[in-house]
């Protein structure tokens, strides 16, 4: 990748976004200014239709913002002359139903994108692959077909799919909210290994738990606000917001 | 030995027999007749093949186009590249219209008699009357499998930083291939059948050297019998042969 270095105080830097829906009646977001930097694990929570997900899928562009700015690594990707395709390599997305593709076995989904897009040999991409599936214990379902797997065995797959192209930050939209109560253990733990890591992640997620014990900064949201953006203690422990308690007097 | 057994079967049952031979050999033995048929098969099979692969490939591009039209233009900002799609779409959706909206012997009356009325080689115009006909359906049939990919599918790729040709290529297109093959299957088969109609524009295919045959003996049972028989067997044929291909496609996905 042959990108110039640039300067940026925060890798992830946005600014009065917002994001309309039939023409401004739908303020899905309203204003979201948030930085995150490097190896962070930030968790948003809000009730459902307060803006998460769009949030979230703003920042890789799934969702094109109808106005703000998102600074990726001192890049501002709403611009129009940003090759989008070089950036979302750099940012992993897993998704609350996986999207592992069925047509492919697990090492064919772990290794088509850095193949095709980072130009890796199959035995370099494959070595790499391999290499992953051994850290979620998954080594032994490499020639396996996604519909082959458990719930919590496709999400944690999605994971490292995503890791195949090592990048610098991975977005996570309720990746537990697709599982049944016994799965959810297992991807949370591959999640919090990453966190020890040092990865940097966005976690939309309903799981206050891991929010408490992994997030290092909690974001509430609301009506397509940021209410609260504070340290997990901050926001459980004493929230001096009102909307916040009633949300988490419904949650907890 | 033979005489003896004839003897011992009733008199209609012999007759009926005896007519049967007779009019076999008049149909088909006679001057060669059953080359009518072969030459025709010869003719009704290449017309078929290649006008489906002219129709395939139509119809993959005529997909593509209505699908990504209707995918990416109320999110594309106003310019050149929305210009020329919306053109695209508009031009793809009256060459829907029409092809669907007409039968195809007219088509190829009109192919023939208007369009390439300097042509002599029917053979010629009979594939692209059909393939141009069969990409209209086979275009929908693609459009269909492309829609029944779940969003979620295109997003993964795309969040993987494929670009959207690379994502349809990928990981759209040979999903929806799977799941219409069936349908381009039966679209094949249906070709097959329509080609029976190239003796509007003289064109010898199976079904006219069966009415040649029937002008010439003045019987009409054997000669128009052996070609549905011919047309039933290979209908039945590539049914089986899909069928096959779909289970060890299903098959690779579990
Ligand atoms: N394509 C769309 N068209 C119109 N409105 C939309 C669209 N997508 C989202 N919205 C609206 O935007 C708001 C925010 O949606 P969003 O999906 O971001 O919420 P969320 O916080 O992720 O909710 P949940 O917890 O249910 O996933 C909601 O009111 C939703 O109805
Ligand atoms: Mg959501």
């Amino acid at each position: 990748m042959n990108d110039k270095p640039v300067n940026y105080s925060h890798l992830i830097q946005v600014t009065d976004l917002k994001k309309h829906y039939n023409g401004g009646d739908i303020k899905a977001l309203d204003g979201v200014s948030v930085n995150i930097d490097k190896g962070e694990v930030v968790v948003v929570i809000g009730p459902s239709g307060s803006g998460k997900s769009t949030f979230l899928r703003s920042l890789n562009l799934l969702e094109v913002p109808t106005s703000g700015s998102i600074l990726f690594e001192g890049v501002d990707i709403t611009s129009p002359d940003v090759n989008i395709n070089r950036l979302r390599m750099k940012m992993g997305m897993v998704f609350q139903h996986f999207n592992l593709f069925p047509h492919l076995t697990i090492l064919q989904n772990m290794t088509l994108a850095p193949r095709k897009l980072l130009g890796l040999k199959k035995e370099e991409a494959e070595a790499r692959a391999m290499d992953l599936l051994g850290k979620v214990a998954l080594s032994d379902r490499a020639g396996a077909y996604p519909s082959q797997l458990s719930g919590g065995q496709k999400q944690r797959i999605a994971i490292v799919r995503a890791l195949c192209m090592s990048p610098d930050v991975l977005l996570f939209d309720e990746p537990t909210s697709a599982l049944d109560p016994e799965m959810v253990g297992e991807v949370l733990d591959v999640m919090k290994t990453l966190a020890n890591e040092g990865m940097t992640m966005v976690v939309v997620t309903h799981e206050m738990g891991f929010a408490k014990e992994v997030g290092n900064r909690v974001i509430f949201m609301d009506q397509g606000r940021v209410v609260m953006d504070n340290t997990p203690s901050a926001v459980f422990d004493n929230p001096d917001n009102e909307r916040l308690r009633t949300f988490l007097a419904k949650v907890l | 030995m033979t005489l003896g057994f004839m003897a011992a079967l009733p008199d209609w049952l012999v007759n009926w027999w005896t007519d049967l031979k007779d009019q076999f050999i008049l149909n088909f033995i006679k001057d060669d007749r059953y080359r009518y048929i072969l030459k025709g098969l010869g003719v009704t099979l290449e017309v078929t093949f290649f006008a489906v692969l002219l129709g395939i490939a139509i119809g993959v591009i005529v997909a593509i186009i209505r699908s990504t039209h209707d995918k990416l233009v109320t999110d594309m900002r106003a310019g050149i590249a929305r210009f020329i799609l919306n053109i695209l779409n508009a031009l793809v959706k009256l060459y829907l219209t029409v092809i669907r909206g007409t039968p195809v012997v007219v088509q190829l009356m009109i192919a023939y008699f208007v369009i390439f009325s300097s042509s002599k080689n029917k053979i010629l115009v009979a594939i692209l009357a059909f393939g141009i006909n069969s990409g209209a359906y086979v275009a929908e049939i693609i459009r269909s499998g492309i829609m029944s990919i779940d969003n979620g599918q295109f997003e993964a790729g795309r969040s993987l930083g494929f670009n959207y040709v690379q994502t349809m290529i990928y990981i759209i297109i040979p999903q929806a291939f799977k799941n219409v093959l069936p349908a381009l299957a039966n679209e094949f088969i249906v070709l097959l059948k329509e080609t029976s109609v190239s003796g509007y524009i003289g064109l010898e295919d199976m079904t006219k050297g069966g009415d040649i045959i029937r002008s010439r003996t003045y019987s009409a049972f054997m000669p128009l019998l052996a070609v549905a028989l011919i047309y039933l067997v290979i209908v039945v044929f590539f049914s089986r042969l899909v069928s096959m291909l779909e289970r060890r496609l299903r098959n690779s996905e579990r």
